[in-house]
């Protein structure tokens, strides 16, 4: 048996979130670029003659449409996850009436 | 000599937490890896996605709850790869999610999950790509949950707590993902004079401090989805597969 979940995982989420926050304050005029730009420049510096050779299909045409299916992504997650918790919660609730 | 070198590593560390740092990728990009590498790396991932659609079906026929599951396990992998989080040398990356699967499941079953995520993101989000999917499927699907898997194994039986081996197990899962992804881009871009090792520090050096945090956040969150899972299965709703007793035990 797990004594108080709810309160230990307060106190997860807690720390969580101030590991979000705490580099913001930390560098509040940093840029936080993702990481994933930089390793075309990571190559380049290692191997300046490379090229690659192929291209994406297809590229959001702008920031916006980026962080739009970025967006998508993690809401369909959140939705299937939470689909869950709220099947468990009706399926308790179904086992307490009968 | 050596004590000097000790200092200046300390001082680059420093920096490094106080400069804005750039980072380096966790998926590697289209294009990025040369036509054999690419080829190598997705030869090396078909076996382990045949295995995975195996134990796929093996743990959906085994326990009606398991669909489910893995549905949300699953979508735990979405939701934190869509998440790029600000880590303290300034820049943001994700985590991977892959852990909690991972324990709960064992390692292969990720492969396939993996793989639709990596798939998802390289076509709609030019985020990684088609033909690095091998190479990056391999890292996240194949090393990091065999890994997480592992750890957790390991650390349960030299008597750590649930709680405790599943931070570490989900922590070091992330890790080893961008390990890897060093790895291979390093192999594939040697440098011309320090080689493989040269190349290797270099891509790993800058990131994998960015890493860190959100490896460590990557754990704290593994360990309030399988807390949650656990009170769950104590009300007797669920089977949840791998883990005995609380997150003390």
């Amino acid at each position: 048996m797990i004594k108080r979940p709810f309160l230990t995982n307060l106190i997860l989420i807690g720390i969580v979130i101030a590991l979000v926050i705490i580099p913001l304050i930390l560098h509040n005029d940093a840029e936080f670029q993702g990481s994933d730009d930089r390793a075309e420049e990571a190559i380049l510096e290692i191997v300046p003659e490379y090229e690659p050779w192929i291209d994406p299909l297809w590229e959001p045409p702008s920031a916006e449409v980026e962080s739009f299916l970025f967006a998508l992504q993690a809401a369909i997650g959140a939705g299937v996850i939470f689909y869950w918790f709220g099947y468990m919660k009706g399926k308790r609730k179904i086992e307490k009436v009968a | 000599m050596v004590k000097r070198n000790k200092v200046e590593l300390c001082i680059i560390i420093i920096l490094m937490f106080i400069l804005p740092a750039q980072t380096y990728a966790m998926h590697i990009m289209e294009g990025f890896l040369p036509l054999h590498w690419a080829i190598i790396w997705w030869v090396a991932l078909i076996p382990f996605l045949f295995i995975s659609t195996k134990k796929l079906q093996k743990s959906i026929q085994e326990s009606p709850d398991n669909k489910m599951l893995l549905a949300m396990v699953g979508a735990f992998i979405f939701v934190v790869s869509a998440l790029k989080l600000p880590s303290v040398t300034g820049s943001s990356s994700h985590a991977t999610g892959v852990g909690l699967g991972a324990i709960l499941f064992g390692p292969y079953v990720m492969v396939v999950i993996s793989f639709v995520v990596l798939v998802f993101q390289a076509l709609l989000l030019a985020h990684g790509g088609i033909t690095t999917l091998g190479a990056n499927g391999f890292a996240m699907g194949v090393v990091g949950p065999v890994l997480a898997y592992g750890l957790y194994k390991g650390l349960k039986r030299i008597g750590l707590s649930n709680g405790g081996s599943i931070f570490i197990a989900a922590a070091i899962g992330n890790m080893s993902t961008y390990v890897v992804t060093a790895a291979q881009l390093a192999i594939a871009h040697q440098d011309p004079i320090t080689g493989f090792y040269g190349a290797f520090l270099k891509f790993l050096g800058v990131f994998s401090l960015t890493q860190i945090p959100l490896a460590i956040t990557e754990g704290l969150l593994t360990v309030v989805v399988i807390n949650i899972l656990l009170s769950y299965r104590d009300k007797g709703l669920v089977e949840i597969p791998n883990i005995k007793g609380g997150y003390q035990q």
